[in-house]
């Protein structure tokens, strides 16, 4: 039986099972959360809401490196965090979040938190646009697609969209885009697949379209895609209004309305969820992260622009959750974050920070792995202006994860909405085959032992234990570019030694990074 | 049917028959299906070559539509019966006077000490109490330069310059830093694109919005330096390929650039112990130039009258500027003919001229691309055109100049329906500008979804229906004063037809024209009764003069307001 039909027969029992019960209604049978549960064992029904926080979110002072303190300190004293008021994890004390993200650390006590260390892709691009393309899209950096990864998700999943659509089985929209703007990453090979709404409350009957060909030419292709929007506008109007009409939000722990643009955005989602809508992924976003200056309150580092995006994150997240939980939906929604960029190691003088690359991203909800997946960045001791956190893990690693143990997509599916690449898992759900414990625990499989001399003038030698596998060592310079690859092959149980010879290198900070799978670790070496 | 049939299935080029084209490139037809686009089937190979077809009403409106804020009867009756020549060069022919600058229109409100009510405000000194009734004057204020805009491009321009050196008003602490911005773009619209660019990398706003005044030796902000590059001259084009390395030479070559805030209006200052005097090497991508570090207090402007000869030399800008242009007047497809039929020798003119916004204008305006049938109606228009456009095709009355409140009132209500259509002007998304004029693949069709859609027809409907009630002031649409001006309204057919060519750039079909003229006569009753209505609701001394005007404006209203719904409004 295919997937498909699979989940469609699993559906209709479901719906044939509580009157077998008890004899209650459809009606009823919706509103419960017992038999609810019961038909939900598919994806269908599951929900990801993704967060895009825009303008490139300073990930140092977001999930802060308590082990590289001292080096922090050193790299970015006039916006640095104080450490006692850091938000460290009960069982991890060698990391911690923002002093303002209270609303994650109690996601993480109660175990719904997993935070995916220095997440970005090979050869960081620092501009916003670009950058925030290439996360869209889930191309590489030097590519330029015009389809989205989550369109190319649901282009695969509900086929021949929007001809034909809505269907029995998808009476709602695909995709839902809180704001006035729909993303590239809903962008389907054909249409985008994303409807963005402002308010769901209210709608505006369009006129009817009329159903008279369009010619040929430019100004009939915009034409047709014109009447396609007013089209659709009003095949989906309906729904949205009932689902908002008929859905409900249970916690007070939302900000008073119409202050905090990303409370009110979950707000809205959390309430079409629990009115009933299908819509299998939602995006919402918040702004303000290219904090080029004043960044902290000189005062206050806690505080400031930075500090109350980090508060309004957190506490739209925990309102968000709890509603959930009040609402019985806790099993059927997951959250992540994304922001195009990290920011520079470096602070500037303007209390501020400058385009980054590699920075950490959250997931969060009932089906996560609770913990922190990588290991803290290194932050070299002396940093220059040109220092970056190199990536640990892919962007893509992040979305394949969501697709493969969320949506329970086949690998062949993955690798289609990936545009053709694959990409390994990492253990961010508990459906995911690997403990999160393996990832944590790095000694016991790889370690590097020492790098020395360091820092190196014409050469050095890197010394590294391995158990039996395939092991690869890569360097990057401090803009996380990828400049060699020092090994790659299959290693016995032993201590090795590499040469790495720098003659012809730039002098500055460079990144050894120890890999075998996805299991990192990363060393600075200083070249003169 | 899979999907391309389907969209495919939306078209029948047997109907193309108004949208002929001058030439087919069949190679790039089988490109298209080989590669499975759904895109266009044919192709033009015009170039910039001036346009020598006729230059009949058709023509002159596609050449009003894309470059004024909806044209008027007025409008189109001034440029009737001249050459294409005599238009263009008409249109790029500006005012060289600044409109009225904003005014204190929040008086009855609040008292700013400094500035009688209806007095502009934009030489007064800065007074947090009243700056956020400022911010709100001067957005709406720029709002109205679109709505009120005299018949030439300009306008269109200062919009197009917006949107490039795209800044954000509510970023700016100071609203008179909004209204010198501003100034800057009117000033240079049509001059010279290097001039432009250098008063705007000085710009007291823009100083303060990417940081350029915390640029200093001591610690460089590379802010405006990456902007200036791939939003502002170079683009980020596949030959754009300067450097971080050049990005950071740049931030030191601008450092020491600051506001003066005790003049007043206040000005750029240039302080030199804050200038990186230090030799600046560029990279290969600039010819290995190196700008020879500079002190003392021109140091900032020779530095930057070097860093501007160097980016300027590189061929990249002109063609990014023009392929922006193109975009904003064109459509905003640019395939490798039109790159290389259009864009390749529209730069060189641009070059050739000395970066002559001007000359680079009339070239496209008057081109035979630009009137070739392919590119007319294509242009999904932006928000501004769309309403603005509304308010002058309809001739919509504002409230008087010296009832300052209640006309920014009007204005500010033009403005927020901007915002609410994703065009808030005064404050784009981001630096980059609106995605709708830079973001592939969607372009112009960003600005149209299912949230945006509904609200534009909302504009219309409530502009003609309800209107914009302030006190006891309506302002609303009266629907004579466009009517008045057609050739035969007693006409039904005549109505409809001098509407929907004024008031649309594509011929409607029978389907469409028989349910327009339902709406004048229900039922398929006689044209007659339309005539006769008409001829009584325009004769004061009619005995039915009363309801008879009553009964057909509202169905003129209709009418419009059938036109406006329709998709094709939605185009320019």
């Amino acid at each position: 039986m295919k997937r498909r039909s699979f989940v469609k027969a699993t559906a209709a029992a479901g719906t044939v099972l509580p009157l077998a019960l008890n004899g209650m209604g459809v009606k009823t049978y919706e509103d419960s959360p017992l038999l609810r549960s019961l038909g939900r064992r598919t994806a269908d029904g599951k929900v990801l809401v993704i967060i895009n926080l825009s303008g490139g979110n300073d990930g140092l002072n977001t999930l802060i490196p308590l082990d590289q303190y001292s080096n922090l300190s050193k790299a970015r004293n006039n916006i640095l965090i104080p450490d006692n008021k850091v938000l460290s994890f009960w069982d991890k004390p060698s990391v911690g979040l923002h002093p303002q993200l209270g609303g994650l650390r109690d996601l993480y006590n109660n175990g719904q938190l997993s935070a995916i260390q220095a997440v970005g892709y090979p050869n960081p691009n620092y501009s916003h646009f670009r950058a925030a393309d290439i996360w869209m899209s889930g191309s590489d950096s030097n590519e330029s697609w015009t389809t989205g990864w989550m369109g190319r998700y649901l282009d695969g999943t509900y086929t021949g969209y929007p001809k034909g659509y809505p269907t029995a089985t998808m009476p709602d929209p695909l995709a839902i885009e809180i704001g006035q703007m729909v993303s590239l990453a809903f962008m389907g090979p054909e249409v985008n697949m994303g409807m963005a709404i402002t308010d769901p409350t209210t709608f505006y009957n369009l006129a009817s379209g009329t159903t008279d060909p369009t010619p040929n030419t430019p100004a009939g292709n915009e034409l047709a895609f014109l009447r396609l929007m007013a089209q659709q506008t009003n095949q989906y109007a309906t729904v949205i209004k009932n689902a908002a009409a008929k859905g409900v939000n249970k916690s007070t722990k939302y900000p008073t309305g119409g202050r905090q643009p990303l409370s009110d955005q979950l707000k809205i989602v959390a309430k079409l969820i629990s009115g009933g809508l299908k819509t299998p992924v939602y995006m919402v976003s918040i702004g303000g992260f290219d904090t080029h200056s004043e960044q902290v309150d000189s005062s206050d580092h806690s505080l400031g622009s930075h500090g109350n995006l980090m508060k309004q994150l957190g506490d739209a997240i925990a309102a968000f959750q709890d509603d959930l939980k009040l609402l019985g939906l806790e099993d059927r929604v997951v959250g992540m974050t994304f922001s195009e960029f990290g920011r520079r190691v470096i602070s500037n003088a303007s209390n501020g920070t400058d385009h980054g690359a590699a920075a950490p991203m959250f997931v969060f909800g009932k089906a996560v792995q609770n913990g922190v997946i990588g290991a803290n960045p290194t932050i070299p001791s002396t940093v220059t202006v040109n220092d970056n956190v190199p990536m640990q893990y892919d962007f893509r690693q992040v979305y394949a994860s969501v697709l493969t143990d969320w949506f329970e997509l086949p690998a062949a599916d993955v690798k289609v909405a990936m545009g053709g690449k694959e990409f390994n898992t990492l253990p961010i759900f508990k459906a995911n085959k690997a403990s999160i414990d393996d990832y944590i625990d790095l000694v016991s499989r790889i370690s590097l032992n020492r790098i020395f001399p360091n820092p190196a003038v014409s050469h050095t030698q890197i010394e590294y234990f391995t158990e039996s596998g395939n092991v690869k060592i890569s360097l990057f310079d401090a803009m996380g570019q990828l400049v060699r690859i020092l090994k790659d092959d299959w290693h016995g149980h032993g201590t090795y030694v590499v040469d790495l010879d720098v003659v012809g290198l730039r002098s500055g900070n460079y990144y050894v990074q120890l890999s075998q799978g996805d299991k990192r670790i990363t060393e600075v070496l200083l070249v003169q | 049917m899979d999907r391309k049939q389907f969209f495919q299935s939306l078209r029948n080029p047997s109907s193309s028959d108004q949208f002929a084209v001058n030439e087919v490139d069949e190679t790039l037809q089988k490109d298209e299906e080989i590669n499975g686009n759904i895109g266009l089937q044919r192709r033009t190979n015009t170039g910039i070559s001036a346009y020598k077809g006729s230059f009949g009403k058709s023509e002159l409106m596609h050449l009003l539509r894309r470059t004024l804020f909806g044209v008027k009867v007025s409008d189109y009756n001034l440029y009737k019966g001249k050459t294409l020549e005599q238009v263009v060069d008409a249109l790029l022919n500006v005012p060289s006077a600044m409109p009225n600058p904003p005014i204190n229109n929040y008086g009855n409100l609040v008292n700013d000490p400094n500035v009688p009510y209806g007095s502009t405000w934009v030489n007064a000194p800065l007074d947090p109490a009243v700056e956020p009734n400022r911010k709100n004057s001067v957005k709406s204020w720029l709002w109205s330069l679109m709505v009120t805009q005299t018949p030439d491009i300009q306008a269109k321009m200062v919009l197009f310059w917006h949107n490039h050196f795209a800044l954000q008003f509510l970023e700016i602490p100071d609203s008179r830093a909004c209204y010198v911005y501003t100034k800057v773009l009117y000033t240079h619209a049509l001059g010279n694109f290097k001039d432009l660019t250098r008063a705007i990398t000085i710009d007291p706003a823009m100083l303060f919005y990417l940081n350029g005044r915390l640029n200093t030796k001591k610690a460089p902000d590379e802010n405006y330096a990456r902007e200036l590059q791939e939003l502002f001259t170079l683009g980020k084009g596949p030959n754009s390929k300067f450097t971080e390395d050049d990005v950071k030479a740049m931030a030191k070559v601008l450092t020491g650039w600051s506001i003066n805030p005790l003049t007043n209006p206040f000005s750029t200052a240039f302080v030199s112990v804050n200038h990186d005097s230090t030799d600046k090497q560029f990279s290969s991508f600039y010819g290995n130039t190196v700008i020879k570090g500079q002190t003392g207090i021109n140091a900032g402007n020779t530095e930057l009258d070097d860093l501007l000869t160097m980016i300027f030399k590189v061929d990249e800008v002109a063609l990014f500027i023009c392929r922006k242009l193109y975009e904003y007047f064109v459509y905003y497809e640019i395939d490798d003919t039109v790159e290389t039929n259009v864009i390749v020798p529209l730069a060189k003119v641009f070059r050739d001229s000395g970066y002559s916004i001007k000359t680079v204008l009339k070239t496209l305006l008057m081109s035979e691309h630009f009137f070739d049938s392919w590119n007319r109606a294509c242009v999904i228009k932006d928000p501004i055109t769309q309403q603005a456009g509304f308010c002058r095709e309809m001739e919509l009355k504002f409230p008087s100049s010296t009832d300052y409140f209640l006309l920014y009132q009007m204005y500010q209500m033009g403005m927020a329906f901007g915002q609410l259509t994703q065009l808030n002007i005064g404050d784009p998304p981001n630096v980059a500008g609106w995605p709708a004029w830079y973001q592939k693949p969607l372009f112009h069709r960003s600005w149209i979804n299912s949230d945006t859609l509904p609200k534009r027809n909302q504009f219309t409907d409530y502009l003609l229906f309800i209107g914009h009630k302030v006190g006891t002031y309506t302002m609303i649409v009266d629907p004579w004063i466009f009517v008045k001006q057609l050739s035969n309204p007693g006409k039904a057919d005549d109505l409809i037809a001098d509407c929907t060519s004024h008031l649309l750039p594509m011929s409607l079909s029978a389907t469409q024209i028989a349910s327009l003229k339902e709406v004048l006569l229900p039922g398929g009753i006689p044209d007659y009764n339309w005539s006769d209505e008409y001829r009584a609701a325009t004769d004061p001394s009619d005995p039915n003069y009363a309801t008879a005007l009553s009964t057909a404006t509202v169905k003129l209203k209709y009418l419009l307001k059938s036109i406006m719904n329709l998709s094709e409004y939605q185009l320019s």
